[in-house]
């Protein structure tokens, strides 16, 4: 008599833990996920060796792009909203709601505030194209230092970051140096990339 | 969990045919495309870091002159950034430097450090970082971070003497 052959079951891969898994991941990626904000101008940074960490919250950061053009930029929509009624009472000049409204969404801007308002009226699309002259600084119409000022009227535990450009030029940088030091601000931070800290010295 | 297990149905009499009951199993497989398709976008859209930065302490203006201390000329050391990341150096005053007097050197481990690293053995040393107009951003952050690494507590950002710039100028027409 031949024998019998034993039954083979066709071999199956349970899937189910592997499901559970990626979505386990992707629970975790959607939940600790910030997308990064749109940037107005690209900037390449120089890169050092310090490892400070640059807080979330309460930071003015000033970008200085390599045309030597400041742009402002501050977190939190009631700051931007709080910080813009100030401004425009300083300057006369008004706001209507819309462009308030408009104005708390937008993260950096970099025009002199007589622009503002024609800035704000554009559509998205059109703000991202449209040339942004930078925030005026030098000695006659300093309004990178009032828009500094009344930010830390409205906020004063604000920290200062300076975002240069590699090629940006020196007296650019300086003018902007020379602002926040001639409003007392004698501590700010240079925003830079990673480097490894050489060991053997 | 997702797999239903299909009881033998060999229970009670034995010997009555059944008809065969469809598997009620699952492909997961599209499932497990979409839950790492998604995966792939969250981890690639995610910014982990925030950025790095260097803080930096000006110094207080003085509202006199008579506030401001006089630097000793032994314990003075000055970089001058310049144009094409070329960096020039000089100890002591600029109305005397000591010799060798206006030096040319670069940015590397080689260059600025080991300048630095012989000098570091002053406790009073104070550099002072000059940039000409021509220079890059770049420059003062890289000086910056030469003072970081070698732990120089005492430096500061000043502007270029018109001494300097003659004295730039003089040792350009050397090279």
């Amino acid at each position: 008599m031949p024998k019998v052959k034993p039954h083979r079951a066709r071999p199956s891969l349970d899937m189910t833990p592997m499901v559970d898994l990626a979505f386990l991941l992707v629970t975790f990626f959607m939940l600790i996920s910030k997308f990064a904000p749109e940037e107005v101008v690209v900037v390449d940074t120089p890169s050092s060796t310090s490892d400070i960490k640059l807080p979330e919250s309460d930071i003015i950061t000033i970008t200085v792009d390599k045309t030597g053009r400041a742009f402002y930029a501050v977190g939190g929509q009631q700051t931007r909203q709080a910080l813009l009624d100030k401004m425009s009472a300083k300057y006369k000049i008004n706001f209507t709601p819309a462009e308030r409204k408009q104005f708390a969404t937008m993260e950096s801007f970099g025009v002199p505030i007589e622009q503002l308002k024609s800035l704000l009226n554009l559509s998205p699309e059109e703000r991202k194209r449209a040339k942004q002259p930078g925030v005026p600084f030098d000695s006659v119409n300093n309004q990178l230092g009032d828009w500094i000022m009344q930010t830390r009227y409205s906020n004063p535990k604000v920290k200062i970051a300076i975002k240069g450009d590699n090629d940006a030029d020196v007296p650019a940088i300086k003018g902007v140096i020379k602002t926040l030091q001639d409003r007392k601000v004698n501590r700010f931070n240079l925003i830079t990339d990673m480097e490894v800290k050489p060991r053997n010295l | 969990m997702a797999e239903i297990q299909e009881k033998g149905g060999g229970g009670g009499k034995g010997g009555k045919k059944r008809s065969k009951k469809q598997s009620t199993r699952i492909d997961m497989t599209p499932m497990v495309d979409l839950g790492f398709l998604l995966l792939t976008f969250f981890i690639l859209t995610t910014t982990f870091s925030k950025p790095q930065t260097m803080e930096i302490n000006m110094p207080v203006k003085p509202v006199k002159e008579e506030e401001q201390q006089a630097l000793k000329a032994s314990n003075a050391l000055t970089l001058i950034a310049d144009e094409k990341d070329q960096l020039f150096w000089y100890a002591g005053l600029p109305d005397a430097p000591t010799a060798p007097g206006v030096q040319l050197t670069d940015y590397s481990a080689n260059g600025l450090r080991k300048i630095l690293l012989e000098k570091r053995s002053n406790p009073n040393l104070t550099v002072l970082l000059k940039q000409t107009d021509k220079s890059r951003y770049k420059n003062m952050v890289d000086m910056l971070d030469e003072m970081n690494i070698t732990g120089i507590r005492k430096y500061a950002i000043v502007d270029v003497d018109p001494r300097d710039t003659k004295m730039i100028t003089e040792a350009k027409a050397k090279l």
